[in-house]
């Protein structure tokens, strides 16, 4: 890839300035960070990747796999909103080294829709105002595949045992249920938050 | 993150071998580890990868006892049919820890092995946790600290697995460079009078392999009730792990271990006696309630723990007889 992202930009500035600099007697160049090649699928597509191994899951696929959908809120495990599914079940994508990642296959948020059909899990989140500020969506909604992977049908308690590792700082939880019962076909005309 | 070499254990000599390199450490699910290396908390050259170790994430019965290797994953141990239905109190437990997210990565050695989660460590304080020689909370925000067992330290075990292992009297097998060994669970965690830097007996070089669980005794049955300051995803205030080994309406032999209240699994001896041979009327429980919290030492802004403990206890063993 020739395009300039902000980590190539940030590393070549980088990379300029230590070889620019007067090394100060008896000091070493620090060691380059230990990096290994893994084999990953995201989204189907298998990869190929050198990767140092500190770098977390996150942080290949929006910088190295341009897959941007997962965020990266709080960066400790805590907030949801970089979570994927690894080999269908959800993770902290932030929480994860990508070194880790070596044969294993991951599909994020962009996986979800499929010829250019939306996932019905992201059309009931449309339909229920899901979203508020949209940080945390695709958070949600990855956690939400994971959920009705394991359990169909779940009641409101479920989903929301499902979904405690998600955070809205929006608030927008009961919406975000909601959609979840509709998207599974559990939606009761009393269950939901909302009146229509 | 800092930079670091991940390295691949083959199995669990190579491991301990792996684990003499300068300034390396263990990982298991790696959740509790890469936050606290992004929080400078540790700043490891080398972790030890222990998930490609083939067989540590599996469940086996091996005549009467089961063996749970270290690295399960919490959210499998919680789905499992035989933990599920002869240690009832571990499957509750496992599945009370955090979140979905969480137990799909978090293993069972790692939140047995899982470091305090007092604010003054997490945020970097000189405390005995972080090589300093002082607990901050004793005179500071010390709501969530200990009751039982505090000073020179004043954490809480952070584990909601541990207590629940120490009930069922759990086998911890340890590995190290001198080989391996077998101690009870309630032998694993160490006071802060112990050892005020480290929450168990684990050495530098050394690694938690794996558990092993007795048969348990016919009319077992067990619980693990957890109490949190909101409804999820956090630890607990105060928790109960309980095993009852009943006889009809007889309570034969019972072994309760709080969490949330003390630096180790706290164990109630006293309380066990109290209801060995008895049957569990509301009367008992309530003086099983009262024993429970005999000798509760606490700190300035936690002493609502005790009446939590005290109707913990109680409210407990009245549900798992009811």
């Amino acid at each position: 890839m020739s395009k300039i992202s902000r980590r190539t930009f940030f590393e070549g500035t980088g990379a300029g300035i230590v070889a620019g600099a007067v090394p100060l007697r008896g000091q070493q160049a620090p060691a380059p960070a230990p990096r290994n090649t893994i084999q990953i699928t995201v989204n189907g597509v298998a990869h190929k990747l050198e990767v140092e191994d500190r770098w977390t899951l996150v942080e290949v696929l929006r910088d190295h796999l341009g897959l941007t959908g997962s965020k990266i809120g709080c960066d400790r495990g805590e907030c949801g909103a970089c979570t994927v599914l690894l080999d269908g079940k959800s993770v902290y994508s932030c929480s994860q080294l990508a070194v880790w990642m070596n044969g294993r296959s991951i599909e994020t948020v962009e996986g979800l829709s499929a010829n250019g059909r939306l996932d019905p899990l992201q059309e009931a989140f449309i339909q229920h105002d899901g979203p508020q500020c949209g940080f945390c969506t695709s958070g949600q909604l990855m956690s939400a595949k994971a959920l009705l992977h394991r359990n169909s049908h779940p009641t409101a308690e479920e989903v929301r045992a499902g979904m405690t590792g998600n955070i809205c700082r929006c608030s927008n939880y009961n919406r975000y249920v909601e959609s979840v019962l509709a998207a599974a076909g559990t939606l009761s005309a009393d269950a939901g938050g909302r009146k229509a | 993150m800092k930079s670091f070499a991940n390295v691949n254990a083959r199995d669990v000599k190579d491991a301990v071998n792996k684990l003499r390199e300068p300034n390396a450490v263990v990982v298991g699910g790696g959740s509790d580890l890469l936050g606290m290396v992004k929080d400078h908390l540790v700043q490891p050259d080398v972790l030890v990868n222990l998930k490609t170790i083939r067989g540590l994430d599996q469940i086996a019965a091996k005549g009467p006892e089961i063996h749970i290797g270290g690295q399960i994953t919490l959210d499998t141990l919680s789905h499992n049919s035989m933990i599920r239905g002869d240690y009832t109190v571990l499957a509750e437990a496992a599945e009370s820890v955090a979140t979905p997210q969480i137990r799909n990565a978090g293993t069972l050695a790692g939140n047995v092995c899982q470091r305090p989660w007092c604010w003054y460590y997490r945020n970097n304080f000189p405390c005995f946790k972080n090589g300093g020689s002082k607990c901050f909370s004793i005179t500071g925000e010390n709501q969530f600290h200990a009751i039982f067992g505090g000073g020179p330290s004043f954490i809480v075990h952070p584990s909601d697995t541990a207590p629940a292992l120490v009930a069922l009297d759990a086998k911890f097998r340890v590995a190290g460079p001198s080989g391996e060994r077998t101690l009870a669970a309630a032998d694993f965690f160490a006071l802060p009078k112990v050892n005020a830097a480290r929450e168990n007996v684990l050495g530098k070089d050394e690694i938690l392999v794996s558990v092993s669980l007795p048969k348990t005794a016919k009319g077992t049955r067990s619980t693990y009730h957890k109490v949190l300051d909101r409804e999820a995803w956090t630890h607990a205030v105060v928790s109960a792990a309980m095993v009852l080994e009943m006889d009809q309406q007889v309570c034969k032999r019972a072994r309760i271990v709080l969490g949330g209240v003390a630096p180790i699994p706290w164990r109630l001896q006293k309380v066990e006696a109290i209801l060995a041979g008895q049957q569990i009327t509301p009367e008992l429980a309530a003086k099983a309630g009262e024993a429970a919290v005999e000798g509760a030492n606490p700190l300035a802004k936690n002493r609502y723990k005790v009446p939590l403990t005290r109707n913990l206890v109680r409210r407990t063993l009245l549900e798992m007889v009811a």
